[in-house]
């Protein structure tokens, strides 16, 4: 489903990704670890099409497109979804509005009906509740006065929605409690299934814990440096990046 | 002076001299005005000349234009009721500067009269520092005076002015709250082709009395609108406007707010949302002559092609006024790189126990919200108008009448709408 073939990738004249490759099968979660500054978030917006990267070399596929040569909202439209690590707070917009706006736009682009209010409602406040979040939630403004925690269980909200066919979903752990911890990965996990592939970007290992990878990948100086089961991800719990990379070396 | 004034300024000087002795009312302000406007001329239309209150705005384009006697409308074209509002209210109708009864539904808990039948200058505007006031005091034909009673709360009411091609316009209006008034006032211009509308409003807003005074200015692309309020508020009186320019080709709304007596409350909150080659400008002058008085102004520009936004906001604090609490942000939203935006903030302090503030932000639509939006699936374009609805929905928020927010905000789905074609 996404191919990444050679990728490298640099912002403002300064390489960040060199060469990566990386395969996701459809129906597939796949965890990518790495230590800060390895590239993994550079790796996520080059995916969902944020322009000040540039891409250097290589190329994505997704179900067989060209992704890189689609805008950010064409690429949502093919079922891509980035769960932003830092959610962006959108003052003067209403959560309910920004959500139906959002399904509206990308049913349209599949030919389906768009929901008017009420039928929006009814699908927003049932997942509102599934994800244990407050239904004011959907009152408010975007992620404006949110705490990081309800930031990422809006971010996880919208997914429930919006209903994507690749997730990647970029340190939604950081910054959560444990009990945020598993309404969220109880949110990714109800999505699991023959349609649904994720590229879950993570520092920790804890969250995969409760969201178990099919495959796990270590990204290191821009470069995935190891490939291997769920197991890898308790190694690197075990060694630490540094012991490993220095194995890896 | 240039061929240019010559011509502008002669143009309406000859109107007056045609029309002197046809003209309501006493005759004398009428004089005094002519001469006034002969001795200042259309501001910026003297090459050579600047005034500092007209230092980002230039009406040469309106001395450059002609203009000529409308003809006579047909009575009873209710086309232009089509373009109204559906509200349920009672309206003042102006076509052209003539009140229109039978376009009109009057009010039936104020007092109304015609400037034509009574004309009466209040003592507010002054034809001797503000030629718009001079030009407007000298060829007012006709204007709503609106007097609400004591303690009356006279509801909605919609003063409505239109214009065809050419026609230039001066309405005057006076419109005065007795004590614990009450007034929502929504004004409407708007019109066809190329013309001017030179309004002149004074208010007075007596004790405990409350007037909220919404503004839409709709112009056609090619006219010129330059407006002028003066207002006075008394003891715990509230004057609550909101301003919102849309249309014409210069515009320049002008705002002179005393707060004359102690807790007082002036908002003059705005917006202008612009594009092409359109030029507006909002110029507040606030008095704070009494204690304990409070002013608030919010302006929020969205300037897209070549357009220029112009915000000049002054607060004057007398030394009687202690507990002075006053309050001016200029926002403005560049849509393109052509579109400028131009600030003056003045404050002018004299009490010593006030708290003043003043700020002003230009940005551009933020690249982190746009792509937030976009990788929500939400297209480009889509995207950048429900950023600029959320720059302009707390700047709507001051315009707490539903059904009057409603009308503001159709309208600018409306402006949208024309930016995108």
């Amino acid at each position: 489903m996404l191919e990444i073939r050679g990728l490298s990738a640099a912002i403002e004249d300064k390489p960040i990704l060199q060469g990566i490759d990386l395969t996701v099968p459809q129906g597939e979660v796949h965890a990518i670890m790495g230590p800060n500054g390895s590239g993994k978030s550079t790796l996520a917006y080059v995916l969902s099409g944020r322009d000040d990267y540039a891409v250097t070399a290589g190329s994505v596929t997704f179900d067989g497109r060209d992704l890189l040569a689609m805008a950010p909202e064409e690429r949502a439209a093919a079922g891509l979804f980035l769960a932003f690590q830092y959610p962006v707070e959108l003052p003067g917009v209403g959560n309910a509005n920004f959500l139906r706006t959002a399904l509206n736009a990308l049913r349209r682009s599949r030919g389906d009906s768009e929901l008017d209010a009420v039928q929006f409602l009814r699908l927003a406040r049932a997942e509102t509740k599934r994800l244990a979040m407050p239904e004011d939630m959907l009152r408010r403004n975007v992620n404006v006065g949110f705490s990081g925690g309800e930031k990422k269980r809006n971010e996880v909200l919208q997914m429930a929605i919006l209903r994507p066919r690749l997730a990647i979903l970029d340190e939604t752990d950081s910054g959560l409690d444990i009990d945020a911890l598993r309404i969220v990965a109880d949110g990714v996990n109800a999505l699991r299934g023959p349609d649904f592939s994720a590229l879950v970007i993570t520092h920790y290992q804890r969250l995969l814990e409760y969201i178990v990878p099919d495959r796990v990948h270590v990204l290191a100086g821009g470069r995935i440096v190891r490939s291997g089961g769920p197991e890898l991800a308790h190694e690197l719990e075990a060694k630490g990046y540094a012991g490993m990379l220095t194995e890896a070396a | 002076m240039t061929a240019a004034l010559q011509r502008g300024v002669a143009g309406f000087l000859a109107r007056y001299e045609g029309l002197r002795d046809r003209l309501p009312g006493d005759p004398r302000p009428r004089a005094e005005a002519a001469d006034a406007f002969r001795r200042a001329g259309l501001p910026g239309a003297t090459s050579g000349r600047r005034e500092e209150a007209w230092k980002y705005t230039s009406l040469r384009p309106v001395a450059d234009a002609t203009f000529q006697q409308p003809v006579a409308h047909p009575a009873g074209d209710s086309r232009l009721l089509a373009r109204l509002p559906p509200l349920e209210a009672p309206r003042i109708v102006f076509v052209d500067g003539e009140f229109r009864p039978e376009l009109s539904a009057l009010p039936a808990s104020l007092d109304f009269a015609r400037f034509a039948d009574r004309a009466e200058y209040g003592r507010l505007a002054r034809a001797d520092s503000e030629p718009l006031v001079a030009l407007n005091t000298m060829l007012a034909e006709d204007g709503a005076l609106l007097s609400v009673p004591d303690g009356v709360d006279a509801g909605l009411l919609l003063l409505v002015s239109v214009a065809t091609d050419r026609a230039a316009c001066h309405p005057r209006h006076l419109i005065h709250l007795a004590r614990g008034a009450r007034l929502s006032l929504l004004e409407l211009s708007f019109g066809d082709g190329s013309y001017l509308h030179n309004p002149v409003l004074e208010v007075v807003v007596g004790d405990d009395a409350a007037l909220t005074h919404v503004r839409l200015q709709n112009e056609a692309p090619t006219a010129f609108h330059l407006s002028t309020v003066y207002a006075e508020i008394g003891e715990r009186g509230e004057y609550d406007s909101f301003g919102l320019n849309l249309g014409g080709r210069i515009v320049r709304t002008e705002a002179h707010v005393r707060l004359a007596g102690i807790k007082g409350i002036a908002h003059l909150n705005g917006a202008q949302l612009l594009g092409g080659t359109q030029h507006a400008d909002f110029t507040t002058v606030v008095k704070h002559d009494a204690p304990s008085c409070t002013s608030r102004q919010t302006v929020k520009n969205v300037l897209a092609g070549r357009s220029q936004g112009v915000f000049q906001g002054r607060i004057e604090v007398a030394r009687v006024a202690q507990k002075t609490d006053g309050y001016q942000m200029n926002q403005a939203l560049l849509l393109s790189p052509d579109a400028e935006v131009d600030t003056k903030p003045e404050l002018e302090i004299f009490a010593d126990d006030v708290k003043c503030s003043h700020g002003a932000t230009v940005g551009e639509l933020d690249a982190d919200q746009l792509f937030y939006l976009r990788s929500r699936g939400i297209p480009d374009d889509e995207a950048r108008s429900m950023l600029v609805r959320a720059f302009l929905a707390d700047a709507l928020d001051a315009v707490t009448d539903q059904a009057v927010r409603g009308v503001l905000e159709h309208a600018v789905e409306g402006w949208w709408e024309r930016q995108a074609a």
